[in-house]
């Protein structure tokens, strides 16, 4: 008979009805995945009792694909065909990618999103992704005795919409049903039951194989919100490998060694590493090709001061998030420990001393975020009814849209909590205008050209009215998942157009990271740019306005008056191309002052025109 | 009248209730469902109902309603791997008809 799980009071699943769920996470390095069991999350193993999955895929020639393990194993054999960190690809175009030429794939252009060419044919980075999930359900499915209803599947809270929507797809590739995606930091808050905690502020410091990430959530009635992330994206365990192998070679006065041996001393530096965390010292010993052999002691304190300034080099993030987040170390409640770098003592000293507490670790860090995605799966299956809970996340970069002159308004700002829809109103520019165009941008800086297009479209069909006068309503909607749709509608006629933002490829954390900074040193730059543009936006405006209402009642001008406007209208055209905004206020002033008369006289024109023919008395009835 | 826990069914609910944080034992009953007639019902209980009747087997706390006894008496509760899977496991001798998957019976 099959076997029955503990459910919660009053939850037990009908036969043939159980909701299983799971949490992936779909990690940079190692993937896993995890479920709820009678009532408590864990991570389950594969045959051999392993819970990580290497996040490798290897494509071979006869068209069969090996994922994990396997792949690992041929790494530096067949480098070409087999994919490691395909994460780093996610959503992203070519030239998102630094240092492609130091990656040893055949990476293809293609538009969105770059590929890879294998020995099987050009494969997506959603491709290999969907390999890895395609194991993940299949493990789960075994251990569970059943069909999954739906995965939550976690990724690193900077991801933009190109990066989750990748995400997503590799999910349906591999046949899941993405129920939602969870921020990792907030996925690993979950898992150590922050949600049920005290409310307040709470630092999830992770650090991975090759990627550090840093996020200040908070917690506030039962609901997570990422106030602010910041990390490396080029800082991991990997580095610290690297330190104590450097460290071999010099002790050991070896120089350039071939791909093996290499291999061999960073397996065997990792080894030290994680011997390290439990001893005082440690015995590296390995037979080089030469035939030469290497037995050194490493100290716990040698490593450590070698790999002081690594440790340093994560602080310097958070001390950007805190001041992201507008808050000082006091304000940290608690400090949750992810990735396995963090097992190291200095690590965990070295946090300790910066947030004045000690971290959270008593769950295995490189389970921690997959946990926490599981008890959230299980909550959007179904299986838990009293304590539900939401969970909140925030758009790392302001989106907006392009308004004349090339600016940028923004509709969402960064840091709000998605999901979020937010309206504003914008008219017409010009009289007669039946059409407009609406570019979608995201970005911190004033002008459209210095932030990332996400798309464009247009709406068609506005009834023909005088500027200013139509009035179209713009909606930006953040799904759970942060994903964007915008819409356009003219209030009078109803014409409506949309498009669901899956921008042609990402941004990457580093750019975000340099956004972020250059509209904070370019904030008086910006300012300047924008009241000039603005200005110049009003100069032009102005100058239609007069140059239609010549064409129609220059009759009530006199010469005089006439060649006036005229040399003004000229001296404001003169000084609009140039960047000095107050030369062009000043212009406008005068041309302004020019009409007050003629504008006077048209106004009159228009009322006796209304009022022709009508007495005084009539008008009063 | 009676229903047992294996010592390995024990082990694993008393850990689980640990891991839980609360929960006064383990709730047993059935319910008329299934493409057999009946299904188990196995959950945590957090507290004991008027009407419950209450065993202790291993120094597991087991809660069952007197109407669901009746099909159930003399069971043996057992946790087993299968392979990836692990669970629970009903051995009921009142049991006569098990559907294909064994998550319904009928006594």
């Amino acid at each position: 008979m099959a076997l029955l799980q503990i459910s919660e009071p009053g939850m037990s699943a009908a036969p043939h009805e159980h909701r299983l769920a799971v949490g992936i996470d779909l990690g940079t390095t190692n993937s896993l995945v995890a479920t709820v069991r009678n009532g408590i999350s864990v991570v389950l193993n594969d045959e051999q009792g392993r819970a990580l999955l290497p996040s490798v895929v290897r494509y071979l020639a006869d068209g069969s694909v090996q994922a994990g393990e396997a792949a690992q194993a041929m790494q530096s054999e067949d480098p070409t065909n087999t994919i490691v960190s395909a994460k780093r690809f996610m959503g992203r175009g070519l030239s998102d990618i630094g240092n492609a030429s130091g990656l040893h794939y055949h990476f293809v252009d293609a538009p969105g999103m770059v590929q890879l060419r294998t020995v099987a044919g050009v494969k997506s980075p959603v491709e290999v992704s969907a390999e890895i999930l395609r194991v993940l359900r299949a493990r789960a499915e075994e251990a569970l005795g059943g069909g999954l209803v739906g995965a939550v599947i976690t990724v690193p809270a900077y991801f933009d919409d190109a990066q989750r929507q990748a995400t997503k797809d590799a999910a349906k590739l591999a046949g899941l049903n993405v129920l939602r995606l969870l921020n990792e930091p907030t996925a690993a808050a979950i898992a150590y039951g922050l949600d049920n905690a005290a409310e307040g502020v709470y630092a999830v410091y992770d650090l991975g194989g090759g990627t550090f990430d840093i996020s200040i959530l908070k917690l506030s009635r039962g609901v997570f919100e990422v106030l602010a992330t910041n990390g490396n994206s080029a800082l991991g365990g990997d580095d610290f490998d690297h330190r104590i192998y450097c460290w071999l070679l010099e002790k050991n006065n070896l120089s350039a060694l071939g791909a093996a041996d290499t291999r061999l001393l960073l397996t065997r530096a990792r080894a030290a590493k994680e011997e390290l965390t439990e001893h005082d010292e440690t015995r590296v010993t390995a037979i080089l090709r030469s035939g030469e052999t290497i037995d050194t002691v490493l100290a716990r304190q040698d490593f450590h001061d070698m790999s002081q300034n690594l440790v340093e080099h994560t602080l310097q993030p958070v001390r950007r998030a805190l001041r992201d987040a507008g808050l000082a170390v006091t304000d940290i409640k608690g400090v949750v420990m992810v990735g396995g770098a963090t097992r190291m003592p200095q690590v965990q000293r070295a946090v300790a001393e910066f947030f004045r507490q000690t971290p959270l670790t008593n769950l295995d860090p490189d389970k921690v975020v997959a946990l926490g995605a599981a008890i959230q799966a299980n909550v959007l299956a179904g299986n838990r009814s009293a304590d539900d809970w939401l969970l909140l996340d925030v758009i790392p970069l302001s989106l907006g849209i392009e308004t004349m002159g090339g600016l940028t308004e923004k509709i969402i700002p960064r840091n709000s909590t998605i999901p979020t829809a937010r309206a504003q109103e914008f008219t017409t520019f010009k009289d007669g205008q039946t059409a407009m165009s609406v570019h979608v941008v995201q970005g911190e800086r004033e002008l459209v050209a210095d932030c990332r297009s996400l798309a464009r479209f247009e709406l068609r069909g506005i009834p023909p009215m005088v500027a200013g006068a139509a009035r179209i309503r713009i909606t930006f909607q953040v799904d759970a998942d942060g994903l964007l749709d915008v819409s356009a509608r003219e209030t009078g006629s109803g014409v409506e157009a949309h498009i669901t933002v899956k921008p042609s490829y990402g941004l990457s954390d580093t750019e975000i990271t340099r956004m972020l900074q250059d509209s904070n040193q370019h904030a008086q730059d910006d300012m300047q740019a924008r009241a000039l543009r603005e200005q110049q936006v009003e100069a032009e405006q102005l100058l239609e306005a007069v140059q239609n209402a010549l064409a129609q009642d220059a009759a009530l001008l006199n010469k005089d008056e006439e060649a006036h406007i005229l040399a003004c209208m000229d001296g404001l055209r003169a000084v609009l191309q140039t960047a000095d905004h107050h030369a062009i206020k000043r212009s406008v002033t005068q041309l302004n002052d020019a009409t007050v008369t003629f504008a006077q006289a048209r106004m009159d024109k228009s009322v006796s025109r209304v009022l022709g023919g009508r007495k005084l008395t009539d008008l009063e009835t | 009248m009676a229903i047992t826990l294996t010592e390995s069914a024990a082990r694993h609910v008393q850990n689980f209730l640990a891991k839980r944080g609360k929960g006064v034992g383990l709730r047993v009953g059935v319910r008329t469902s299934g493409c057999s007639g009946m299904s188990y019902k196995l959950e945590f209980a957090d507290e004991v109902g008027d009407d419950d009747i209450q065993f202790t087997s291993d120094g597991v706390t087991v809660l069952i309603d007197p109407k669901s006894l009746a099909y159930v008496d003399g069971m043996v509760l057992d946790y087993t791997r299968e392979g990836l899977n692990e669970g629970f496991k009903f051995k009921n001798p009142n049991v006569k008809n098990e559907c294909g998957c064994g998550e319904s019976f009928s006594v």
